[in-house]
């Protein structure tokens, strides 16, 4: 399990243009961590980074407690980009079905993230019928149908109403209680209390 | 269940769902070959030396059709994010992802081609063949055609650069098939064309997935 999450001397480049350099941070259990900074900044370069997708142009991220970094980011973390990886065509039962059991979740995984999202009416529909918001809570549901220790999330909060952030709020507080990591990238506050880290100056 | 099933079963799900899975690639396959008679006239003696390779390069035109598909929706929707950072590695998604492009259009096409070499007067003891030739070389077909939708992404026109890219992967399959009918259409058995052919499928199975995988890493980076 990921104990602790250590990015040092972090820098990344898109193209001829060097986003931000010598970033360093830590997150620790129990801790969320909200990247700030303007549009275009970097937050979601950097937290693709994190996730091992994109490579930095310098620095490391490193995950304390386990052997493999890769294997860690397989089975311990959840990306939940701004884009929800939903496919329009298909029924969100279907949809959240693949992105859970892609994430090893089970039956019971999913039955429990139905409820704690309300899907219950939702999932008979085509996901190109959703609301913005709707869309959201069908793409977190995987965060509580597979519990993995780091959550990394861009915006997860932006399509949401207030009652759905606070639920969501409640969903990443209790997430954190249990000594699990978040990772957003944000513009509103997150409704939990965070550390931020302000990124691209 | 293992990731890599419902993965396939998705595939599967995604390529009936839009686009009606083999049916725009069978469609294709018989406008071809129907209308070849029309356009080269209906004599039973010269179509039925040329059926059974008419049926086989359809069989590769038609495989090309719905690849561009194959690996855009999941990199323009975001989907590509969570298959680059699943439990398997990327080379057995890419992997998942070409068997099922064969399993939804390759494998109804070499079922076809057999009927349409027939159709068009080709004699019927050349049908296992061709079918044989359908099955495997649809597979290499596939992952070969695969390596090009998987390069071709995150391009503008994707459909144009995965043809320019996969025709010449195509051609020595389509040689070793072309020459495997030949030899039996003269009574040679063409166990050696198909020998080739199986050999050439072998390595696009097993080399493909490597590069489709990194071609998708280097346009999530």
């Amino acid at each position: 399990m990921i104990s602790r999450i250590q990015v040092e001397d972090l820098a990344i480049r898109r193209g001829e243009r060097m986003l931000f350099e010598h970033l360093g941070f830590t997150v620790e259990p129990g801790e969320a961590v909200a990247l700030v900074g303007r549009n275009g900044a970097g937050k979601t370069s950097l937290l693709r980074a994190v996730a091992g997708l994109l490579r930095p142009a310098a620095g490391t991220v490193r995950f304390a407690g386990v052997q493999d970094a890769a294997e860690a980011r397989a089975s311990d973390l959840h990306l939940i980009g701004h884009l929800d990886g939903l496919k329009g065509g298909r029924t969100a039962r279907e949809e959240l079905a693949f992105a859970a059991g892609w994430c090893g979740a089970d039956a019971a995984g999913l039955t429990r993230a139905a409820e704690a999202l309300d899907l219950g009416r939702l999932l008979d529909l085509e996901v190109r019928k959703l609301s913005a918001g709707q869309r959201r809570r069908v793409g977190l549901a995987r965060l509580v149908a597979a519990p993995r220790t780091l959550w990394v999330l861009d915006e997860p909060l932006a399509p949401l109403d207030t009652v759905w952030r606070e639920r969501v709020g409640q969903l990443i507080a209790d997430h954190l209680a249990g000594g699990g990591m978040l990772l957003a990238a944000v513009h509103d506050p997150l409704p939990v209390p965070a550390r931020a880290v302000e990124v691209g100056g | 269940m293992s990731p890599l099933l419902v993965l396939l079963r998705r595939e599967l799900a995604l390529a009936w769902g839009r686009g009606g899975g083999p049916l725009p690639a069978l469609a294709f396959y018989a406008g071809v070959t129907t209308l070849l008679p029309l356009a080269i006239g209906p004599e039973p003696d010269r179509l039925a030396v040329i059926a059974p390779g008419i049926a086989w390069l359809a069989l590769a035109l038609a495989s090309l059709l719905s690849l561009e598909r194959l690996f855009e929706r999941d990199y323009e929707d975001g989907a590509m994010d969570l298959l680059a950072l699943g439990g398997p590695a990327l080379e057995a998604v890419c992997a998942v992802k070409a068997l099922s492009q064969w399993l939804a259009t390759g494998l109804p096409l070499a079922l076809a081609a057999p009927v349409a070499a027939l159709m068009l007067g080709a004699p019927l003891s050349l049908a296992p063949v061709i079918l044989v030739c359908a099955l495997v070389g649809g597979l290499a077909f596939a992952f070969v055609g695969g390596l090009g939708a998987a390069l071709a992404l995150g391009s503008r026109r994707g459909g144009l650069l995965i043809a320019v890219i996969v025709l010449p992967l195509f051609a020595p399959p389509v040689i070793f098939g072309g020459g495997a009918l030949s030899q039996a259409a003269s009574g040679l058995g063409g166990t050696s064309g198909l020998a080739l052919l199986c050999a050439w499928a072998a390595a696009a199975v097993a080399l493909s997935p490597v590069a489709m995988a990194a071609a998708c890493r280097n346009a999530l980076d």
